[in-house]
């Protein structure tokens, strides 16, 4: 069983480093990943995604083109991948940045208003964590202590103080 | 009978491809006598250029490396650099330094890499049959300066010593000539130097020789000599341009 | 062991360390950048040199300086700038110098583009620079794979005293995947019959060169150096068989499509069409034998590449033509899809 997992929005918005989380549960949890990003002029401000791949079984091609599981942070990424989510898929989208409804009734789509709810809990930037938290409540993909000791792993040294907000915000997104 | 006079140790006993006249013959000799003086040749390697001191790794007697046209700074850097206990130096002509190989010359010295360069500077293409190099004086008749060097169409000289004096990673640049016995007395002077501060760490060093080529000149080697003397000493003005050791002690 | 999850142009650099490597020349070009970050980062700390050369010419010349002295010396590049390194490759195998040189493959030709391209095969293993020679190439298809090369690589062109290639692409370079990393002693050879690091008056004078100004020596060099050349084809192929003892129809590719093929093969398997994959994991010498062996049920072949067909010449070659091979392709730094590749083996292999 593999697990595709796409997640796309502006770069800034913590994409690589919200796929980098994933990646490291897999590796907490002594599964076969992979992580690609996007590369090149997107990742000064325009748009990025990152494809991970979480399976029993090596990896074939890890470039995600039909996600199992979408993290879609802004309205172009939206469009762009909700109508190849694979039927039966869970999308997490930022509510905030994102004025859509979903009408494919085939997956689970998951409004969270995670920019709003980062600001009002002075979690700044941590819209991509909270989502995070949503998805692991929704999909069991993993527990709430792998990602914990993903997050641990994840985190430079350098900015070791920012753990618990990261924490905070996986558990608010676990609540909403 | 005392000896006086003998051929350096360092150089190879065997004729020289060198055309009659030619004066790498001196500037191979002057930069062995100097390895033989300081002992160094077994912990030397030399990089040859293309052009005619191409096959210059059959005449010096330490180890030898064949670089690529202009590329003999970079093979240099790579000796240099992972063997930091060696003496390194490179052999080069006008076009292999300051045509193709400008690049590698210009950023081996502002890396202030800790070799030496031994630069001969004829003002022309020699191997390849006399063609104009970046250092044909404007002009020069050359077989690619059929009417002779036209700065307006070819542009004007590359004075190397006067460039490279001044990048920081230069410790000594400086032109010297044998055209004469003092000045070839000069010039060992100066290799010697250049040697000196590979030792003492001191960074790149250039040593630019003005040199003939009867041959491509169509000169006999007094004439060219007379060229020399007359021609490019004036455009090439011999002096140090640069040395770090200037204000030292001794070092006047 | 432990795993360790790392870019693969991370763990391309920190495999060559641990594999002796002790200098790393490199000048700065996307997709392989984190190679020659990793390398400023690492090197110096493990007792090595790291320098950013002028150029991409500089740095293959400052590698050919470096390993003529018998150290074990590496530089790594992106397409366009491997080009510009032909040179100096040319140089490294006429004057029988062993080295590293890494190109993570981007679109071309010209500047290109910078996403995952395969279109640099002919060029590494047909023309590497001017002249008869060749080079190793390897092509790994995972990140763990990019680990275990860097050594191979290292000790074949030791070895054989020629250069060697990893042929990887921006999608291997940019991917993160668990790596383990073995431990391991690295090989050492002995150079002292040949390097130029200094006579210390106990030998002759060494010289590293390729020139032959008379047509008769360099005439016996080259031969001889194919000689060599013929005891490589013989002992140093590599191939990855994949369901291919019943397979109908055999899938060739090389490197990250491989990976993307396997997936299709394994969906094509779901749906009962007999597929299989050889996957070369040398290019020079490519797996002659190992290719026939994998066609041998096979009634028709179809070679899959991130180019418009190159590789393909020595599939057909290999098995003299004598079964049909389709290609399917893409290009400019566009990674094909399962999909489409599923497609393609059920138009060939579904008809039967």
């Amino acid at each position: 069983m593999t697990t595709e997992i796409l997640l796309a929005g502006f770069g800034g918005q913590g994409i690589l480093f919200a796929g980098k989380i994933l990646a490291y549960c897999g590796l907490m949890d002594s599964k076969e990943l992979s992580w690609l990003p996007s590369y090149g002029p997107e990742m000064r401000g325009g748009t990025c995604n990152c494809s991970v791949c979480i399976s029993d079984k090596p990896i074939g091609s890890p470039l995600v083109v039909a996600p199992d599981i979408l993290i879609a942070m802004n309205q172009p990424s939206y469009d762009k991948f909700i109508n190849v989510v694979k039927p039966n898929g869970k999308v997490f989208v930022d509510s905030t940045l994102i004025d859509s409804e979903c009408d494919r009734t085939d997956i689970d789509c998951f409004f969270i208003p995670s920019s709003q709810l980062a600001d009002d809990n002075g979690l700044k930037g941590g819209s991509n964590i909270i989502l995070l938290g949503k998805l692991i409540k929704e999909t069991q993909l993993f527990t709430l202590d792998t990602m914990k000791a993903a997050i641990e792993k994840v985190v430079p040294p350098s900015k070791a103080h920012l753990i618990a907000n990261n924490f905070k915000a996986i558990e608010l997104g676990m609540n909403n | 009978m005392a000896v006086v006079f003998e051929r350096p140790k360092s150089l190879i006993d065997v004729s020289t491809h060198y055309c009659p006249g030619c004066t790498h013959g001196i500037v191979h000799r002057l930069v062995c006598e100097v390895i033989d003086e300081m002992g160094i040749e077994g912990d030397t390697i030399g990089i040859c250029p293309v052009g005619c001191s191409v096959m210059a790794y059959d005449y010096f007697n330490c180890d030898m490396i064949e670089a690529p046209h202009g590329r003999a700074p970079a093979v240099a850097t790579g000796v240099k650099r992972t063997n930091p206990d060696k003496y390194v130096f490179t052999y080069q002509g006008d076009g292999d330094l300051a045509a193709i190989g400008t690049c590698e010359t210009v950023h081996s010295a502002t890396r202030g890499e800790n070799i030496v360069v031994i630069f001969i500077n004829n003002t022309i293409y020699g191997m390849t049959g006399g063609q104009m190099a970046p250092t044909t004086i404007p002009g020069q008749v050359t077989q690619t300066t059929p009417y002779g060097r036209d700065p307006e169409l070819a542009g004007y000289p590359v004075r190397v010593c006067e460039m490279l004096s001044t990048l920081t990673g230069t410790a000594l640049a400086q032109r010297v000539a044998v055209d004469s016995v003092p000045h070839i007395r000069e010039a060992k002077k100066a290799i010697r130097k250049a040697f000196e501060n590979q030792k003492a760490g001191r960074g790149f060093s250039i040593i630019e020789v003005l040199s003939t080529c009867p041959t491509n000149w169509g000169m006999t080697p007094i004439e060219a000599i007379k060229r020399l003397q007359d021609e490019m000493i004036p455009y090439y003005p011999l002096g140090v341009y640069k040395d770090i050791t200037a204000n030292e002690e001794g070092n006047k | 062991m432990e795993r360790n999850l790392m870019k693969g142009n991370e763990a391309l650099a920190e495999a060559a360390i641990r594999a002796g490597c002790k200098c790393f020349f490199g000048y700065p070009i996307t997709p392989q950048t984190e190679l020659a970050a990793y390398m400023a980062k690492r090197m110096h700390k493990a007792g090595g040199v790291f320098l950013q050369a002028e150029s991409e010419i500089a740095a293959i010349n400052m590698v050919l300086g470096a390993a003529s002295t018998g150290v074990r010396a590496m530089t790594s590049s992106s397409s366009p700038g491997v080009s510009l390194k032909a040179e100096g490759i040319s140089y490294l195998a006429g004057s029988d110098v062993p080295a590293l040189i890494i190109n993570v493959q981007r679109g071309g030709p010209g500047l290109g583009g910078i996403q995952p391209s395969q279109a640099d095969y002919w060029q590494a293993t047909r023309a590497m620079g001017h002249g008869d020679f060749h080079i190793l190439v390897f092509a790994p298809s995972s990140v763990q794979e990019m680990v275990d090369m860097v050594t191979k690589a290292f000790d074949t062109a030791d070895k054989y005293r020629m250069p060697a290639m990893i042929l990887a692409d921006g999608l291997l370079g940019q991917m993160m995947e668990p790596v383990t990393f073995p431990e391991i002693t690295p090989n050492t050879y002995d150079k002292s019959s040949w390097a130029a690091d200094g006579h210390k008056f106990k030998r002759e004078h060494h010289i590293i060169n390729s020139l032959y100004l008379q047509p008769d020596g360099l005439e016996k060099t080259v031969v001889e150096r194919f000689k060599r050349y013929e005891i490589v084809k013989a002992n140093e192929t590599d191939a990855e068989l994949y369901l291919t003892d019943d397979c109908d129809i055999l899938l060739c590719a090389y490197g990250a499509t491989a990976r993307v093929v396997k997936s299709a093969v394994n969906s094509a398997r779901e749906l009962g069409i007999k597929a299989g994959m050889f996957r070369p994991k040398t290019l020079w010498p490519f797996p002659v034998n190992e290719l026939n062996k994998a066609a041998e049920s096979a009634s028709v072949l179809l070679d899959v590449e991130m180019s418009m067909g190159q590789m393909i010449d020595d599939v057909k070659l290999a098995i003299n033509c004598s079964k049909p091979v389709h290609f399917f392709g893409r290009t400019g730094g566009i990674i094909p899809t399962p999909a489409e590749v599923l497609e393609q083996i059920k138009k060939l292999g579904g008809a039967k």
